[in-house]
């Protein structure tokens, strides 16, 4: 729902900022869809494990599940800083 | 013994410690020097009370039974944390400037401050919590007898005090000390918070020592614990998908909508923009609280006799160790995770039941806060403490009940599902304008409905439900299983409630608000909510009334107190330009007033107060209609306006024409003037002239004297025809001619007119065409003969031809008989063609004789007729066209 008279180009600075919310907006999505890729990684100990595949040991599921973790703190970290205080309070208008 | 006491001083000097913050914390706010209160670490370290004493202990005994599937309770807030844009961001704003006190309030709020829902939510809030507040005060006596069984006294020690009992008390305490010390939600609990952001550094550090003396100090670093965790029994991956996906999903919605944590991110927000800190400080807060968990599982399956509890492997690995202070500090870690949590929670559980079941009741007995004998201010902080007191004997008591048995983390995660159902109504309210009350109430009922059934009451106290009706089903309806709802076996029995229960709710929630229609208020907070970005100013409004703004100041004062509603109104009745104390009750004002009343005692409930004094319960349809009636009529107002601002510029334009017109006719009047004193003039000139020859001329030859006399005579008559002839005009324009009427051939006035003109004399001949023979006329025949000599005389006179003819054509045309008299001779000149029927109108250069008054009566004799006499131009000389109405010959007949 864009505001009538609300300008069709804007600025490279706003066009910047909007640029940062819309990552600010995608970043849990990248979050989501890296902790679900632990979900494909081979099972050990069911009965529907495969014999020849070997099961992700522990300590690498717990480097990638952090590894995620530490990447997505440090993105919001830097989203934060960049985001102008005023966009935030402009809010959610799309352009 | 000696380390169960010196912990006990160790935990009593803690507690001393937290009492102190939390009161330097109060003095440095009140003082007005908190500005290191506001800051985005504080708000941050505040978030902290997610992580309770089932994180604390339990997720460690989780790891060491199911590995890694503890951190999904993690993964959950930290995407909601780090989303903050989407939802969070909406929901801080929406508490601001709604000044909403508890989930229950937003809820209300958003329905149209619907006291059902607050009660609703309430009660599911106050059920889905107690058995998580007995989950902390288990916790804490399940630390306590840990140390006690380390220290051979310690048992029978703890075996005479009732430590749960004991925690809950003191607990109790604290809160009503700190948590309702003020009313008003937006002075914020500083001391409250500043305690438990102390507790947060406490629990983190101890979690975090216990976790370095694990993998440096028992496994000897980073790389052989690695090593160690593989080899262990938890060693390799292992995850069932849907819980992973469910329980994250399970944590992200509890911590949106967990009392606690709403009042935390919400209520306790001091600045928007502490969110932007929060959102990557507080991911990483839980990152650094999990990170240590899969060590100090694996170590402790090694390490403690098969067995042990993991739920206390924390507290009991450094017991076993010898690590003493390391376990006190473990201890106070625990202790810190289990009191905040109960601290906040009470405080948002007490806000909830005061503002939401209490005030109602205690305004609906009293016939009103505002004229009742008692304080209500007293009431609402009375009502506080006595919640405060409820839900921690609840808790007590579930506690006791339940017999304490269960492993951690269960209780935690039914807690989740419960307060989940929670989150459609609160997604939808602020996402959806479409959301209806009564969508959000059948979707809290039915989601609440399968929780209890499917979740509360089979894990209640070792099992409510008989085994039969977990088996077979209720009355054997099979399809009714409690762990195998429509007969899907199978699933795991939380996320089987968890699915059904969300599912159907959301369904619900959806339908309903599909086919309901929201009241006028539903609709308006509906807007004000979803569009929260377009107008933080708070629109709602009272319309008109006048409320006694004494009135007002008495019941605010008694909710606020008296200083702070002083300041209020005299700072309001500064804002409207007003000196003294009471402002204008304005709508801008009266809401105002009511969110500061909100902030107190809600917002449904600061509604109902302001419209008691206002004299209206809530803004009806009526009210509505009226304000929709008035800018109606408003746009019928300007829409009339708009037509008689055109009416009036049509008048004036028609005015202006009159005016161009009366100018013309003065004009023409003057001209008309000094026409007819000329004509008179001339006349009278050669008349008086003459007769002063006759008078004063004496010998005049008789030839002379008849001559002088007859043109006297002459000019007499002259004179004579001009008067007639204006007569007769003035006769015919103002009506008064009488009409001779009757019937007769057309022919007949044609042929009399010519014999009369004479042309017989003039070298002009006369033409006659058409069926004037056949037509009958019923007219006035001698006006229509002078009408038709007039004509025939002027061709006479002005046709210039070398051999003179006229031309007199009869024809019917359309029910009109047309009379047409046509010469040969050069016309009239375009631009004289409009002229010749003006009065005196002479053609300038043909002295020809005659008043030109001839054409002027002409027309206006042919009006009389219901005919038309006109200029024909285009037919070779001058041709005059007189048209009469055929009608009446039709009716002679």
């Amino acid at each position: 729902m864009k505001e009538r008279g609300s300008p069709l180009f804007l600025e490279r600075r706003s066009y910047r900022q909007r640029r940062l919310m819309d990552a600010a907006r995608l970043l849990p999505l990248l979050g989501v869809l890296l902790w679900l890729v632990p979900l494909l990684w081979p099972q050990g100990g069911g009965p529907s494990a495969p014999a020849d595949v070997e099961a992700v040991a522990t300590s690498n599921a717990i480097l990638y599940i952090f590894g995620v973790w530490v990447l997505l703190a440090l993105a919001a970290l830097f989203l934060s800083l960049m985001l102008d205080g005023k966009a935030e309070t402009q809010g959610g208008k799309d352009v | 013994m000696a380390t169960l006491n010196i912990l006990i001083a160790v935990c009593l000097a803690y507690v001393a410690l937290l009492f102190g913050v939390a009161f330097m914390a109060e003095r440095a706010a009140l003082k007005g020097r908190g500005n290191w209160l506001r800051s985005p670490w504080i708000y941050t370290l505040s978030l902290s009370i997610y992580c309770t004493a089932w994180t604390f202990y339990g997720a460690v005994g989780y790891a060491a039974r199911s590995g890694l599937e503890f951190v999904t309770i993690y993964l959950g807030p930290t995407l909601v944390m780090v989303g903050w844009w989407w939802a969070l961001r909406k929901m801080v704003r929406i508490g601001r400037t709604q000044r909403i006190t508890s989930v229950a309030d937003l809820i209300s709020s958003r329905y149209g401050k619907s006291g059902l829902l607050a009660v609703c939510v309430t009660v599911l809030a106050v059920i889905g919590i107690t058995p998580y507040i007995s989950l902390q005060l288990q916790s804490v006596t399940l630390s306590f007898s840990s140390f006690a069984i380390s220290d051979p006294d310690g048992v029978s020690l703890i075996a005479g005090y009732d430590t749960a009992l004991w925690v809950a008390v003191g607990l109790a305490l604290f809160t009503i000390l700190f948590g309702t010390r003020n009313l008003d939600a937006n002075e914020r609990h500083h001391g409250v918070v500043m305690a438990i952001a102390v507790e947060a550094v406490v629990k983190l550090f101890a979690l975090i020592a216990v976790g370095v003396f694990v993998v440096w100090g028992l496994a000897g670093g980073v790389g052989p614990m690695m090593e160690r965790i593989d080899a262990s029994e938890i060693g390799q991956w292992q995850m069932d998908g849907g819980r992973w996906v469910g329980l994250t999903f399970l944590s992200a919605a509890a911590f949106l909508t967990l009392p606690r944590m709403f009042q935390v991110l919400v209520v306790e927000n001091e600045d928007e923009r502490h969110l932007r800190t929060a959102a990557w400080a507080f991911p990483t807060y839980l990152m650094l609280m999990s990170l240590f968990v899969v060590p100090i599982a694996v170590i402790g399956l090694e390490v403690m006799p098969a067995g042990s509890n993991p739920d206390q492997f924390v507290l009991t690995v450094p017991l076993t160790q010898g690590q003493e202070g390391l376990a006190m500090l473990s201890f106070l870690g625990g202790f810190s995770s289990a009191t905040s949590m109960v601290i906040v929670a009470a405080i948002a559980l007490s806000t909830m039941v005061s503002n939401h079941i209490v005030m109602p009741i205690f305004l609906r007995l009293t016939q009103g806060g505002a004229s009742g004998p008692s304080d209500v201010r007293h009431v609402v902080i009375l009502a506080r403490r006595l919640s405060i007191g409820v839900v921690l004997a609840l808790g007590y008591l579930y506690y006791k009940v339940s017999g304490g048995g269960a492993a951690l983390a269960a209780i935690g995660l039914v807690s989740f599902a419960g307060l989940a159902q929670l989150l459609p109504a609160m997604m939808g309210g602020i996402f959806w304008r479409g959301a209806t009350r009564n969508g959000a109430f059948a979707g809290l009922v039915v989601g609440f409905a399968i929780w209890t059934w499917c979740l509360l009451l089979p894990g209640f106290g070792g099992g409510v439900l008989s085994q039969a009706v977990m088996e077979q089903g209720p009355w054997g309806l099979s399809w009714l299983r409690p762990h195998a709802l429509f007969g899907i076996e199978g699933i795991d029995p939380l996320l089987h409630a968890g699915m059904w229960s969300l599912l159907l709710n959301v369904t619900v929630f959806v339908l309903v608000s599909l086919v309901s229609f929201p009241s006028p208020l539903e609709r308006l907070q509906g807007a004000q909510f979803v569009n929260i970005f377009d107008h933080s100013d708070n629109p709602q409004s009272w319309s008109g009334g006048i409320a006694q703004s004494e009135d007002l100041m008495i019941m605010a004062q008694r909710i606020l107190g008296p200083e702070q509603v002083q300041s209020f109104f005299q700072a309001e009745a500064a804002r409207q330009g007003l000196a003294g104390y009471l402002p204008e009750p304005t709508p801008d004002f009266l809401a105002r007033l009511e969110r500061e009343l909100s902030g107190a005692v809600g917002g449904a409930t600061a509604h109902a107060m302001v419209a008691q004094i206002m004299g209206a319960a809530t803004v009806s349809v009526e009210d509505l209609l009226a304000v929709a009636d008035e800018t109606a009529q408003m746009m019928e107002y300007s829409s009339q306006l708009e037509a008689k601002s055109n009416e009036l510029t049509r008048t004036a334009r028609q005015l202006r024409a009159a005016n161009d017109k009366l100018t013309q006719l003065s004009v023409q009047k003057d001209a008309f003037l000094s026409q007819i004193s000329h004509e008179l003039r001339t006349p009278m000139t050669s008349i008086r002239a003459f007769s002063e020859i006759l008078r004063d001329a004496e010998g005049l030859e008789p030839k002379d004297l008849t001559r002088y006399a007859s043109i006297i005579h002459a000019e007499a008559i002259r004179l004579t025809r001009l008067l007639d002839d204006l007569l007769d005009l003035s006769v015919l324009e103002n009506g008064q001619v009488n009409l001779n009427i009757r019937d007769g051939l057309l022919s007949d006035v044609i042929s009399h007119a010519i014999a009369a003109s004479g042309t017989d004399m003039h070298a002009m001949r006369v033409r006659r065409s058409g069926p004037a023979a056949e037509i009958v006329l019923t007219t006035d025949h001698d006006r229509l003969a002078q009408v038709f000599i007039n004509l025939i005389a002027n061709a006479q006179k002005y046709c210039d031809a070398d051999r003179p003819e006229l031309t007199i054509d009869v024809s019917r045309r359309g029910g009109r008989v047309i009379v047409d008299f046509i010469d040969n001779g050069s016309g009239i000149p375009p631009q004289a063609q409009g002229m010749v029927f003006e009065k005196f109108y002479r053609v300038a250069d043909r002295q020809a004789g005659g008043a030109g008054l001839g054409l002027a009566i002409c027309r206006e004799i042919m009006g009389r007729l219901g005919g038309t006499l006109g200029y024909l131009p285009g037919q070779g000389g001058a041709a005059f066209r007189v048209s009469l109405p055929a009608a009446q010959r039709m009716a002679a007949r």
